[in-house]
């Protein structure tokens, strides 16, 4: 890159930056300015209605306060999230904000000086009156690469994100030549954050050595996995991240066209990238001669149509091209024949998002990051039984079990960790034994998971692994789709004898049967999605098979999950006589009292919804499950069998 | 259960026939405009109706039975015309554990219908979605586009009668999980 010599792009870039800065100066300068995350996670919470608050309120008292909408701060644990900037004072987040407490920040904090302690989660920058970011423990750990925008701009303002740092490194990047591009990528050890961890620099340059004038850049945005939401949530809050990075990759390639495969269920997402791509166009950064510059490049966005299959590249290309989404056999692979047939890259939307960051702070940077093998952040999506669910951005190599303890503050409710469920449907579970384990691409390859798409399930001892292990191989056999025989029928083979596993038949012998489908369907499918597809079982034999044998020799449910091998009861002796709660509770009035007022589940009409067991108020606590629903007492009085005790467990 | 779709009269059939013409007409005749085409005559129609399937296919100058194939490959296309209220069980990873598959019981149990079905009198259609990303409200019920936080099956009923919709917990009619 040539310092040098200015360039037209520098030029162009640099007035556009200028016109930015004095839009946005205008729209916020010494002005408070209170941020609402309306990211799906907080709408669902109620964002949108404490956004309304806010509005009304500084319209009704004429506050000139900016009321903006930002993203996902990555602590989806506490939507809805505000955060109040007054000139001249730290930035301060609250969570769990609702509009009757959105009125009182505004009586108090913003017309007054109280900043309300009881609602803060935290301060931005370190003070003397409130706890801030930095005194948390996951402070420590964490480290916001692609993350770093989301809750603090707002995705549908492409001012704001340029201000923040946008769009510098595709003008620094126009003026370098392609090939030192693909170079600074390849130097950086950038690997592909959808799944199988390949070389991004060394994906641009086959593609960009494949012969031939047109060429495809495509985002993959349909994750797939239903239990992870990174993708979304960085579409959701800094759009503009990934699109510069693809505009980046197109010109290191050779591109002239791109296309955004989106999930269909994501609308919020497809709503900011459609008036993200609208502004970057307008602004020249999309389109003919961008920048100046003799790079055309546009982006098109496309839904997909719900299909997890779809989210193999190319399946996705079969997609685009307005077929079914049916992978076919690599080689050739899309670099060299993508879609209609010309030379095409597909890349994650993380892994795009990171490129800009490469370019700005270069290669050895981001190599010093992370591991040696697998270099820069791990971002994860927290879910399950964890106290902290959100996101998650470490350097790779930190240990799961500083993400699950340090940043995700451990397990609620005092329960026993199980196993974290890493990769979703491709990938596995692990035990705490693991939990030391580094993480990044290899190191969880060898423990049975897999990166994947990030997303992280927090499990304890009252989930089920064999149900776990049926849940994930449901899923995957309703998605395969069907073209090659290994993964059609041997999802649902293996669909089958999970499922019996979990009526609590089944020989022991069809766990040896399991493990032997499980290895071939692995070694015989088409695509990832069978090879990947055994994974939960393979995991789960492999760390949990006393349950397993639980579920098949003494028809047991030892974590009293699996529905058909446990049964709900009364303890007698705890059932306070005068209390009704149970009864009124019940869906299906299968609850009723005896003589004595003491209440009887009929155990011919309980679906085991388990709502009584919520009802039962806690200084009673009468409520239990029992595995095997055998353990039931026939006379209702007392517990059958008190020598071999049953596993019993209540609330709490 | 699901329904058939309707018997339609001369003048529905041409309704949709036109709607989807004006649909097409703003797409080039290639085949990767099919699903965005598809997608667009659903979101306007409710569903894709035989009529308009043929439509699209004369106007691609593909098969008829090759736009059948996409319809029926995607999970998000219905060739059935939706009930007035969308219920979507958020079967996803978090939800699932913490339950998901109960609430879907409740619901299968209540209006009497398996999922990707819709109710006789055309109120309701029950399906499952995966992670809507408020994985922090799970279980997730996603209402009518709108996502409820943790449905249990009392919620379920309270939902229910908000529509105004009875409850019949004598119900003996178990609906078998999964
Ligand atoms: C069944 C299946 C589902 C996949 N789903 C996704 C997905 O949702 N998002 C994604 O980026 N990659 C997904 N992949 C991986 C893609 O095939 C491809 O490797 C990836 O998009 C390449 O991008 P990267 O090099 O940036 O990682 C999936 C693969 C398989 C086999
Ligand atoms: S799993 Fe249901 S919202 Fe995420």
């Amino acid at each position: 890159m040539n310092p040098d010599k200015p360039t037209a792009a520098a030029a162009a870039f640099k007035e556009l930056k200028e016109r930015a800065g004095a839009q946005l100066t205008q729209l916020t300068h010494d002005k408070t300015v209170i941020m609402v995350g309306t990211a799906t996670c907080g709408c669902a919470a109620g964002a949108l209605e404490v956004l309304q608050t806010f509005k009304d309120e500084v319209k009704k008292r004429n506050l000139g306060c900016a009321v903006i909408e930002v993203g996902c701060m990555g602590h989806c644990y506490a939507e809805p999230m505000v955060i109040i900037r007054k000139p001249n004072s730290p930035g301060v987040c609250y969570a769990h904000v609702n509009p009757v407490i959105a009125e009182r920040l505004v009586n108090e904090y913003i017309l007054g000086e109280n900043p309300c302690p009881e609602f803060v989660l935290a301060a931005f920058e370190p003070n003397d009156i409130l706890p801030s970011f930095q005194d948390f423990p996951r402070s420590r750990y964490e480290q916001k690469i692609i993350l770093q925008n989301c809750g603090h701009i707002e995705p549908t303002k492409i001012e704001h994100y340029i201000v923040a740092g946008g769009y510098i490194a595709l003008a620094k990047a126009l003026e370098a030549s392609p090939e030192n591009i693909i170079e600074e990528v390849e130097k950086s050890g950038l690997r592909g954050r959808g799944g199988a961890g390949f070389s991004t620099g060394q994906k641009w340059r086959l593609c960009r050595q494949s012969p031939g004038n047109t060429k495809y850049v495509i985002c993959n945005a349909d994750e797939g996995d239903p239990g992870a939401f990174i993708d979304r949530a960085l579409l959701e809050s800094d759009p503009h991240s990934v699109i510069e990075g693809m505009i980046i990759a197109a010109y290191a390639i050779g591109a002239r066209t791109g296309y955004i495969y989106v999930r269909a269920e994501y609308p919020l997402a497809v709503e900011r990238l459609e008036i993200a791509l609208k502004q970057a166009k307008k602004l020249n950064l999309t389109g003919a001669h961008i920048l100046g510059s003799d790079f055309c490049f546009n982006i098109h966005l496309f839904k997909g149509s719900g299909a997890f299959v779809c989210g193999e590249e190319t399946a996705l290309i079969a997609s685009l091209e307005g077929h079914a989404g049916m992978p076919h056999h690599r080689p050739p692979y899309p670099t060299t024949h993508g879609l209609h047939g010309k030379p095409t890259i597909v890349n994650n939307v993380k892994t795009l998002a990171y490129v800009r960051h490469i370019i700005n702070n270069g290669a050895d940077w981001f190599a010093g990051i992370g591991t040696k093998k697998s270099p820069g952040t791990a971002v994860f999506a927290l879910a399950g039984k964890i106290v902290n669910t959100g996101l998650v951005e470490v350097p790779m190599g930190t240990t799961l079990r500083q993400i699950i303890y340090d940043v995700g503050s451990g397990i609620p409710g005092g329960k026993q960790f199980k196993a974290v469920q890493i990769g979703g449907p491709s990938g596995g579970c692990l035990p705490e034994s693991a939990l030391d384990l580094p993480v990044d691409f290899n190191s969880l390859k060898e423990a049975g998971a897999i990166m994947g798409s990030g997303g992280m399930v927090v499990l304890d001892e009252d989930d089920c692994m064999v149900e776990m292990a049926r849940y994930f191989l449901e899923f995957t056999q309703r998605e395969s789709c069907g073209k090659c025989t290994f993964c059609r029928l041997g999802t649902k083979q293996m669909l089958e004898i999970l499922t019996e596993f979990t009526f609590g038949k089944g020989r022991i012998e069809d766990l040896d049967n399991l493990e032997r489908l499980a290895e071939e369907v692995k070694a015989g499918s088409l695509c990832a999605l069978g090879r990947t597809a055994p994974n939960p079982i393979l995991t789960t034999l492999r760390y949990f098979r006393q349950e397993y044998e639980d579920h098949i020799r003494l028809g047991k449910c030892p974590a009293l999950m699996c529905q058909h091998l446990i049964a709900y009861y009364i303890l007698p002796d705890k059932c306070e006589r005068s209390c009704d709660a149970c009864i009124g509770s019940c869906t299906v009035e299968a609850i009723s009292p005896n003589k004595k007022r003491i209440k009887v589940i009929d155990q011919t009409q309980c679906v085991k919804c388990g709502t009584c067991l919520k009802a039962c108020p806690p200084q009673y606590n009468a409520i239990v499950k029992l595995t095997p629903p055998s353990e039931v007492p026939n006379d209702n009085s007392k517990l059958k069998n008190q020598i071999s005790k049953p596993q019993i467990k209540s609330k709490n | 259960m699901t329904i058939p779709e309707p018997e339609k009269s001369l003048e529905e059939q041409n309704r949709i026939i036109q709607e989807a013409g004006q649909i097409l007409s703003g797409f080039s005749r290639k085949r990767e405009s099919l699903i965005p085409i598809l997608q667009q005559v659903q979101s306007r129609l409710g569903y894709l109706p035989r009529e308009a399937m043929t439509t699209i296919a004369e106007y691609l100058k593909v098969p008829a039975i090759d736009v059948y194939g996409v319809v029926t490959f995607y999970n998000q296309f219905r060739l059935n015309p939706p009930g007035r209220h969308s219920i979507r069980v958020c079967l996803g990873t978090a939800c699932h554990m913490k339950g998901g598959y109960i609430t879907l019981d409740a619901w299968k149990r209540r209006l009497k219908i398996n999922p990707r079905e819709t109710t006789p009198d055309r109120e309701f259609d029950l399906d499952t979605v995966a992670c809507v990303g408020c994985c922090t409200m799970a279980p997730v019920t996603v209402v009518d586009n709108k996502p409820e936080a943790q449905v249990e099956p009392t919620k379920v009923d309270g939902i229910l009668l908000a529509f105004g919709h009875p409850v019949d917990t004598k119900d003996k009619e178990k609906s078998e999980s999964r």
